[in-house]
């Protein structure tokens, strides 16, 4: 190895420990009793608590449902989202209709306002609908921006006419041709927009915050805040740690086992 | 490039009537909903809404603390994206060679974009807590003064900007990483041939070619500061110490939800649009201008 | 979408929510509340002890959070127009409800179902704080504090102070040096620090809060904190953060965590926090109990209440408030009040409660739980000390705390950081009153 390259991956080590290192703690500190929290110096190696631990904060906040609350807000998110705005897409690149600059000008001007600029109203409007507190208020919101539209968009905007031509005097109609041909080689921005689209399901904290009152149908980023040690609670850091651990895991993963197509997918949308 | 294809009298619509039905539900009955009672005074139960036209505005606009707040936030969003472009741009350089091994190094450096900011806040909590952190205790070795967060304003700052730009890091280098062996080989060695230093070539040919995703990164890192930092700055520090770490979106939402001032609330939401608006309007138009079919 | 469709749509959310329908043979009654861990448990209990002494109605109690969480929580359900019959809402929330008109007065809802209820065996601090001006109660009082002075024995005892509760102030002053001295982390601390050092040491002194004696007789749109009294006030604890004998812990009841963790010397804080503390403390630390320190010079009033009431909500059924108003009949015999102000410290809402407690001889097991009722007979019922009911309060405390940090951080005088804090309030006051003029 040259030193050119040597000197890059000292760097690059360097940089992984320094991200790493406050995720390291959080997890050293999951395993530690509550006397080895409260006590100085700080120790950063891994105790015997682990078990223990991750097993208060499971049951403390009814972990396994507030888990399957984020994973059912995730996905339902990243995969409405991507099958609307897939056809929404495909409709108005490959389609002549009345209204189309209309629609497609509706649709894009979602994009100049995230949730939490509308999000008092939008609660109203929820709220008058009967869906707070409900998975039906906790994912439709979150479907009605169109990150999803525009990249396909894009996208198919570069796929060459003759593809379509082709299949129109094979006889094939607009859905057959969406289905056999387009799909299969959307299937990388489809994987970009899904690892996306995962991770803000499962993080998003303001919306789930308001639209949710009770205990079990929050979802996890928010439902282990009574973890954390504010007030006359004892300083249980090692679960609030343990909970924060268990949290975050699942996207993490997501991102990792995916994290090709994701830097893929990304640098197609900022072109 | 693609023309309309197909022909259908009624598929189109179809195909484009979940997202319009989502989109005039959830987005536009709410935008204008916002709009409309930005325009009143509004009680909690609603049983009460008073017509005050700009009455709202007019007190945000003569509010010291709405301006503080628009500073804050600037000022946060700012330092979060600089800093953590600055950092991730330097590290991209250094270690852009072809190196065996880049894309674990991507993975390994990618991960905490999948964590919520509400979480890392937690943990950074915990770092600086000053009964039992980590960083306090290695400081307390070098200094007396007391960084109690609740207190100090600018110790609080720090706080979410650091798990701000840690969380955002691998994001911004992954990027820069991916721009640099975009960039060819050629043109940097034909720079040096001419005699350009390594610091010059930087300047003048590295830099500016990675101008779009800079700015990509810019408006991208700006906007996750603006509003994304609400779970951050709500798990972690409430807004305070005295209005510190209060950012537009958290006031608004505050004023809302914890104040029940409906109206006030939604007058700094439609503030909140007219600033976003103004932000992807120019990023949509730099964007389009750099790009070609 | 037809509005057929959306209640399919809604009815499948229920079901996927599993809530449970209500074709139960009893009347469900919803009760919505903000108690967690302990309390919360205890909540559940008394829910389940009326729900097993009769068949006709059955209490569903259930958590929504934070009381400001649960007051959204109501607000949102009443706008959509779902079933909520008893919500708890904290004490500062009083006047944003009896403005609401959302409400089925308490004393109405009594009277109206023939349930009698002596509404003058009220301890008459609880009474006072949540009557209407004609002297009824339109709301149920449930959970009932105030704050009382705690001190760290063994703390103490290193610095060589003896085994007693400050009284005064100054004393406070003093010990807490002495404590510093001797390494004490936090000599003295407070949580609430609005409601315990602003809204309650001028009850504790006889001095106006708002105007209209503190929004009795009308809605207040005048702050009065920063007056004399509570400049001198406020000027002490600015000194006690810059010479280090007071460490501030965060707005709301976040400094507890520092008495919780045994670092405090002094500290005040709801009589509530008993259980917990006790809990905590439990092997590792002994404390005690005083009331609250007096400001030399000032006149005697009295501590004011905090927690929560039970609002009963309009737009139920007739069967519905049948059973509220026999789930408050039950809950305001003497026997299940004893009960519950037994296992959670909370005040005893009657004499005949207090009576029947002394009787039993609980505060002999709890001596404890006895100091804030000391403290509170003890004290003088002037007009200045029986309550304070703002519009949009909770905003207003906010207000307050975010002054007292730039006051106790140093970035403003006392004086400065008061008369900002009455400026903002007063903002938020007047919009409150505009709502309603």
């Amino acid at each position: 190895m040259d030193r050119s390259s040597a000197i890059t991956h000292v760097i690059l080590v360097a940089a992984v420990v320094v991200l790493a290192f406050p995720l390291y703690y959080a997890f050293v500190i999951s395993t530690q009793s509550l006397d080895e929290v409260t006590s100085l110096p700080p120790k950063l190696a891994p105790s015997t608590h682990l078990v223990q631990n991750y097993a208060d904060a499971w049951s403390r906040v009814g972990m396994g449902r507030l888990l399957l609350n984020s994973a059912i807000v995730a996905l339902a998110v990243a995969l409405g989202k991507i099958v609307i705005s897939l056809l929404s897409a495909f409709a108005i690149v490959y389609f002549d209709f009345r209204g189309k600059r209309l629609v497609f000008w509706m649709i894009f001007v979602t994009l100049m306002l995230p949730v939490p600029v509308r999000i008092v109203s939008t609660y109203q409007v929820v709220s008058v609908l009967g869906w707070v507190d409900t998975y039906w208020g906790l994912t439709v919101p979150l479907m009605a921006s169109a990150t999803g539209t525009f990249l396909f968009r894009q996208y198919y905007r570069t796929i060459p006419d003759s593809l379509a031509e082709a299949a129109q005097l094979d006889g094939a109609g607009p859905l057959r041709f969406l289905w056999s041909i387009l799909l299969p080689l959307s299937t990388a921005n489809i994987a970009a927009l899904f690892v996306i689209l995962f991770v803000y399901g499962w993080n998003d904290y303001l919306w789930p915050l308001m639209v949710t009152n009770s205990q079990e149908m929050r979802t996890a980023v928010i439902g282990i805040d009574s973890l954390i040690p504010r007030t006359s609670q004892l300083p249980e850091w090692n679960v609030a740690m343990a909970a924060a651990m268990m949290v975050l895991l699942p996207p993490v993963a997501v991102i990792v086992a995916m994290q090709r197509w994701f830097v893929k997918g990304l640098i197609e949308t900022e072109k | 490039m693609s023309r309309a294809v197909f022909r259908n009298p009624w598929l189109p619509y179809a195909l484009v009537a979940p997202q319009i039905a989502i989109t005039i539900v959830f987005f536009f009955w709410p935008a204008f909903d916002s709009l409309r009672l930005s325009l009143y005074r509004a009680s909690p139960f609603g049983d009460r809404l008073i017509f005050i036209g700009g009455g709202n505005f007019t007190r945000l606009l003569g509010d010291p603390a709405y301006f503080r707040s628009v500073a804050t936030s600037l000022g946060f969003s700012l330092v979060v994206t600089v800093a953590g472009l600055a950092v991730a741009l330097l590290l991209a350089s250094l270690a852009n060679a072809r190196i065996r091994g880049l894309a674990v190094y991507r993975t390994l450096l990618l991960w905490p974009y999948g964590i919520a900011p509400a979480v890392a806040g937690v943990i950074w909590l915990f770092v600086f807590h000053p009964s039992f952190g980590v960083l306090p205790y290695l400081l307390s070795f070098v200094t007396d003064y007391q960084f109690n967060w609740f207190l100090k304003g600018w110790v609080a700052l720090t706080l979410i900007v650091i798990a701000a730009v840690w969380k955002q890091f691998g994001y911004n280098l992954a990027f820069y990483l991916a721009g640099l062996q975009a960039i060819p080989g050629s043109v940097l060695e034909a720079a040096s041939v001419d005699g350009a230093g390594p610091v010059r070539r930087f300047f003048a040919i590295t830099f500016p070619l990675l101008s779009p995703v800079t700015f990509f990164l810019f408006t991208l890192n700006m906007t996750f500061a603006f509003f994304e930092t609400f779970g951050l700055i709500h798990a972690v520090t409430q807004g305070g110490p005295g209005d510190a770490t209060s950012i537009l979106v958290y006031r608004a939402w505050k004023d809302g939800f914890d104040g029940l001032q409906l109206g006030y609330s939604a007058a700094q939401s439609v503030i909140l649009m007219l600033l976003v608006i103004a932000l992807t309007a120019v990023q949509f138009r730099y964007a389009e201008k750099k790009v070609t079919y | 979408m037809t509005r057929s469709a959306l209640s399919v749509l809604v009815a499948a959310a229920v079901v996927l929510t599993g809530v449970p329908s209500t074709s139960r043979a009893a009347t469900e009654i919803q009760f919505w509340h903000a108690m967690t861990a302990v309390l919360g448990e205890r909540v559940n209990d008394i829910a389940n002890k009326f729900n097993a002494s009769q068949s006709e109605y059955v209490v569903k109690a259930v958590h929504k959070g934070s009381y400001p969480e649960t007051l959204n929580a109501a607000i949102a359900a009443y706008r959509a127009k779902q079933p909520l019959h008893i919500v708890q809402v904290f004490e500062v929330g009083t006047q944003t409800m009896l403005s609401s008109g959302a409400v089925y007065p308490v004393y109405q809802l009594m009277k109206d179902h023939g349930v009698a209820i002596d509404w003058n065996d009220l301890i008459s601090p609880v009474k006072g704080y949540y009557s209407s001006t004609g002297g009824n109660l339109y709301s149920m009082p449930f959970n009932s504090s105030t704050p009382i002075l705690y001190y760290h024995k063994d703390h103490f005892k290193k610095a060589g102070l003896p085994d007693k509760p400050p009284a005064t102030w100054d004393a406070v002053e003093s010990m807490a040096r002495k404590l510093k001295t001797a390494g004490v982390k936090c000599p003295f601390s407070s949580a609430w620090p609005s409601w315990v050092l602003v809204e309650n040491m001028h009850a504790y002194h006889d001095q106006p809060f708002a105007d209209n004696r503190n929004g009795f007789d009308g809605l207040a749109t005048t702050l009065k904190i920063n007056g004399p009294f509570g400049v001198k006030m406020m000027e002490r604890l600015a000194r006690g953060a810059k010479d280090g004998w007071f460490t501030y812990g965060g707005r709301l009841n976040k400094a507890e965590a520092l008495m919780t963790a045994g670092e405090c010397g002094i500290f005040t804080t709801s009589s509530a926090y008993i259980g917990n503390l006790a809990r905590a403390s439990e092997g590792k630390f002994a404390w005690g109990t005083g009331p609250l320190p007096r400001l030399a010079g000032f006149p005697q009033g009295n501590s004011i209440i905090g927690g929560a009431t039970l609002w009963v909500m309009r737009g139920g059924k007739p069967e519905e408030y049948k059973g509220v108003a026999q789930f408050f009949k039950y809950l305001a015999s003497t026997e299940n009040q004893a009960w519950w102000a037994g296992v959670t410290g909370y005040l005893p809402l009657t004499n005949s409660t207090a009576k029947a407690l002394e009787a039993s001889g609980h505060y002999v097991k709890n001596p404890h739980q006895k100091t804030a009722v000391v403290q509170m007979n003890a004290g003088k019922t002037t007009p200045n000390s029986q309550g304070i009911r703002l519009g949009n309060f909770n905003s207003v405390r906010d207000a307050i705390e975010e002054q007292m940090e730039n006051i106790f951080s140093g970035n403003k005088t006392a004086k400065q950081g008061l008369d900002d804090a009455v400026a903002k309030s007063n903002d938020i006051l007047k919009e409150f009153a505009a709502l309603y003029r």
